[in-house]
């Protein structure tokens, strides 16, 4: 018996983002400030997305 | 009035010749291979680890998730594509196939989501080799 790992949309998306704001972060800048700081802006970016398009699909909905 | 001549270095952006050295050959192919490995072997460890963490962990979920591993001889287009952004993980690719990890159908949300977080891994470790490929050639610090 194969036993998936089951995660919802929302936390699949937000691992997504936590795994791609680190290499972006690294491979994008160059001084380690700024790798930080890059990384951390993906990272809120792609949260911050997913929670206006999640409010955006609610109002098409309703 | 005759014309003077001035000079103006400055003026014209010059190519900088890059002297290509073995670790320059290898540090992509390595860092390829082994995600990560790219930037350990030119003592970049933090960013080697995290590369590494990053990579590895998004193959393994993806994996976890039963996202499907592309195989090279479909013949469907997209397939080829997915299979080119997996191939892009290296070693972790080579063990899916050997190991038959993953699934071999996207027959659930979770599925897809991992068959992305697969594929992603690959296209993010190239990123990671072309990093390293400029660490070497001394355009990165």
């Amino acid at each position: 018996m194969i036993l998936a790992l089951q995660l919802s949309h929302f936390s699949a998306a937000a691992l997504f983002a936590f795994f791609f704001s680190i290499v972006f972060g690294i491979t994008q800048l160059n001084t380690t400030d700024e790798m930080v700081r890059y990384g951390a802006y993906c990272f809120a970016m792609a949260v911050g997305g997913l929670f206006v398009a999640g409010w955006v699909m609610w109002l098409l909905h309703h | 009035m005759a014309k003077t001549e001035t000079t103006t270095p400055d003026a014209q952006p010059t190519a900088v010749a890059v002297p290509f050295t073995p670790i320059a050959a290898m540090a992509p192919a390595i860092g390829w291979l082994i995600p990560g490995a790219g930037h350990l072997i030119q003592k970049r460890w933090i960013r080697g680890l995290l590369l590494l963490g990053s990579v590895a962990g998004m193959f393994a979920f993806g994996v976890a998730m039963q996202g499907k591993v592309y195989k090279s001889n479909t013949g469907d287009l997209l397939d080829i594509l997915g299979f080119i952004g997996d191939l892009g993980s290296g070693a972790l690719y080579f063990l899916a196939r050997i190991f038959e990890w993953g699934g071999t159908s996207i027959s659930a949300a979770n599925a897809d989501y991992g068959t992305k977080f697969i594929v992603v891994a690959g296209l993010l470790n190239i990123m990671a080799a072309v990093d390293a490929y400029h660490i070497a050639i001394g355009k990165k610090q």
